[in-house]
């Protein structure tokens, strides 16, 4: 049981992920993730909160693809938090996750340079949703200005739907009603999203499962986000 | 029989050489402090128009160019989100560092080649300070909300995050600009004072305000004197302060290569290394432009030569014990900082580094001949400035290109408007030093007066000695 009131945990079994990256692009679609155009996108100013990050090994013909979908961990000791000179990220009591407040972000980028897992995307230009992507906003989800940082926020949108929903039914958020977008996607259920507080969770059983680990565990910074991993399964 | 001519040659030798012991009337050296500041050639007036221009571009031009659209236009990229902006920022709170360096330690210490070279390297804290303060703006993506992270009451009860370093670093700099500002300005009353006294018209009403009043008065010199003192004192530890926080922005972090705990002393060796060197450069081009061969001697080149040998050993003492510790840590990531710089694209900048900071130095500031040749110096200090700057710039755009996740790294180069706006912010100095050595006396005419009352020749059996009595 942590301090949180809920302890928002993903769970990305790598045993079953196949690395199709429908995550990736419902992702984009459900939290108004502008498109860049393929310029920027060479530069490397991509926008996406989640990313399939794919590691050759060995040379031809015994090559091997890795990969691996990496998002914000929501590290409970997040190296974002205390570099921010305006408080514009900081760890919510709630939801025990790393939250990033739109309008308080004057562009530092102090955070993304702390952040180990590189997840955090910075605005380089004012959002361009040119036709028909204008149609598909999502009404949910601020639209972001130039000059500030974004990041994965576990479909912050959808756990505050749910709890609103629960709380005017009088009763507590069940397991499995909170889906952020990426989970919902993904064809193989390799992505699941529950709270870490409740014993009975999916998540909390998965999260005994011997098969997993965190990223950079070393590192200290304690993720919200658990990879499981047995075998060579992920590997092509 | 012998003894007469040789004392005559010997003290003419000591004249030749030191300013000290080669006093000439108060009024000449005022008349020739004069002279400096209110001469102006067609030259100078072209300095200034093609300063201003360039200023006009980068500042307004680019700059305003980058806050319309965005940092986008910048050559910053994921996850090298810090580039050229913030190595402009270090590299001119290095520089800021001559001015304290060489006046307040050196006064304190009471090293007497100081006197003449004390105004012009204080100056160039205040206006180096000034630059630097501008880059934290322009590298924010929302300059326009810059003030937030000021500490001011406001009904949303919001506050900034003390635990920041970049608050540290803006608390640090205020206070070094407030304190180098008035630490400029102290020793300068005398001199505004003389300045009053033989203008007329525009520049008297300038400095009648300036100067204070001053009258040199028994009771006005001794709080002077007493004011100069604590001020000397107190910003040497403020001096050490700003950069070791400065070198905080990077230490406190967890990004390879930059969470260190050297850094903090590593980067006030590197600033007061960089700075010196700026003195050296700074003066030797007033000494040609402004005709100041009086004051400014071999002398003071060979004492700044010297400092600046003495400042490359210890940087390079630093920069060794950071580079070994790197290498003997092992870690995958930290090796890769090292290869990137012996192999990678940045590795021609890093030998050039290597060169003008320790084997350019190291093989020429022991000569006496070298340290005191104007052209040798010069291009020697440039050539350390340049060497400090590539330092700073491996440390915040080369590192970040490595990570701990090799897909991604990436690749910097800067955009021509961080070139731009970088030619902006050194012709911003420029011209602010352009503009203030016609305004301000640029020689302490007092300090080095006092300097020669306290200076004798005194004849030992057969031999001329100089000696110096304490006037305090």
């Amino acid at each position: 049981m942590s301090k949180y009131e809920h302890h928002w945990t993903m769970i990305v079994d790598l045993d079953k992920c196949t690395g199709c990256q429908a995550c990736v692009i419902a992702c984009q679609a459900e939290n108004n993730i502008p498109v860049v155009g393929e310029d920027e996108i060479r530069k490397g100013r991509g926008m996406q909160w989640l990313r399939i990050e794919r590691y050759w090994e060995g040379e031809y013909p015994n090559i091997r693809a890795r990969f691996i979908p990496l998002m914000c961990q929501q590290c409970e000791n997040a190296p974002c938090e205390p570099v921010c000179p305006v408080f514009a990220t900081y760890h919510s009591e709630v939801d025990g996750i790393n939250v990033q407040v739109y309008n308080r972000c004057i562009g530092t980028r102090y955070c993304a340079n702390n952040c180990p897992y590189i997840a955090r995307m910075f605005n380089w230009f004012d959002p361009q949703f040119p036709e028909p992507l204008n149609e598909q906003l999502n009404p949910d989800v601020t639209v972001r200005q130039r000059g500030i940082m974004e990041k994965c926020t576990f479909c912050i949108q959808r756990i505050r739907r749910a709890r609103e929903t629960a709380e005017a039914e009088g009763r507590s958020i069940r397991d499995g009603e909170v889906q952020p977008a990426c989970g919902q996607a993904c064809p193989t259920n390799a992505i699941i999203f529950g709270d870490l507080n409740d014993p009975n969770s999916q998540v909390s059983r998965l999260a005994a499962n011997r098969r997993g680990f965190r990223l950079l565990e070393e590192l200290g910074t304690e993720p919200a986000v658990i990879y499981l991993k047995g075998g060579e399964s992920n590997v092509i | 029989m012998l003894s007469e001519k040789t004392a005559v040659t010997q003290s003419e030798n000591y004249w030749r050489k030191h300013l000290m012991l080669d006093p000439r009337p108060v009024r000449e050296m005022n008349q020739m402090i004069l002279t400096a500041m209110t001469t102006v050639n067609k030259r100078y007036w072209i300095t200034v128009t093609t300063l201003t221009l360039f200023v006009t571009i980068g500042l307004i031009g680019a700059w305003g160019y980058q806050i319309f659209n965005g940092m986008g236009v910048a050559g910053i990229r994921r996850p090298v989100y810090w580039g050229v902006y913030i190595t402009n920022f270090v590299f001119w709170i290095g520089i800021s560092h001559s001015g304290t360096f060489v006046s307040a330690i050196l006064r304190v210490f009471k090293a007497e080649f100081r006197r003449p070279i004390t105004r012009a390297s204080e100056l160039m804290t205040t206006f180096a300070l000034t630059v630097a303060g501008l880059y934290p703006l322009i590298h924010l993506g929302r300059t326009w909300r810059f003030y937030w992270m000021i500490p001011y009451p406001n009904q949303r009860q919001l506050w900034p995050n003390f635990h920041s370093p970049l608050m540290w670093d803006m608390l640090a700099i205020f206070t070094y600009l407030i304190g180098s500002t008035l630490y400029l300005y102290l020793p300068l009353i005398p001199d505004f004072a003389m300045a009053r006294d033989r203008t007329t018209g525009w520049r008297h009403r300038i400095y009648r305000i300036l100067a204070l009043g001053w009258r040199g008065s028994e009771s006005e010199w001794h709080h002077l004197k007493q004011a100069i003192t604590i001020f000397a004192f107190a910003i040497i530890p403020v001096m050490f302060s700003v950069h070791t926080i400065v070198a905080w922005d990077f230490g406190m972090t967890m990004v390879p290569g930059w969470h260190s705990s050297i850094f903090g002393p590593y980067f006030v060796v590197g600033a007061i290394f960089s700075g010196v060197s700026a003195v050296a450069t700074v003066l030797i081009i007033l000494r040609k432009t402004m005709q100041l061969d009086y004051f400014l001697r071999e002398e003071h080149f060979d004492a700044i030569g010297k400092l600046v040998l003495v400042f490359s050993f210890a940087w390079t003492y630093f920069f060794f014990a950071d580079y070994l510790t790197e290498w003997y840590g092992g870690e995958a990531v930290g090796k890769e900082l090292l290869t990137l710089q012996a192999r990678g694209p940045i590795a021609p900048l890093w030998y050039i580094m290597l060169i003008t900071n320790i084997l350019v130095p190291w093989l020429t500031l022991w000569n006496r001949k070298i340290r005191t040749s104007p052209k040798a110096l010069l291009v020697i200090t440039l050539g350390v400035n340049i060497g400090m700057y590539i330092e700073r710039y491996i440390i915040v755009a080369g590192f970040l290109t490595r990570n701990r996740l090799p897909f991604d790294w990436g690749a910097y180069t800067p955009s021509i408007v961080e070139i731009l706006i970088s030619i902006g912010s050194l012709s911003t100095f420029l011209l602010l030093y352009v503009l203030a050595s016609r305004l301000i006396p640029l020689i302490p005419v007092w300090e080095v007066h006092e300097g020669q009352i306290s200076h004798t020749l005194r004849r030992v059996g057969q031999a001329l000695l100089p000696s110096v009595s304490e006037l305090e």
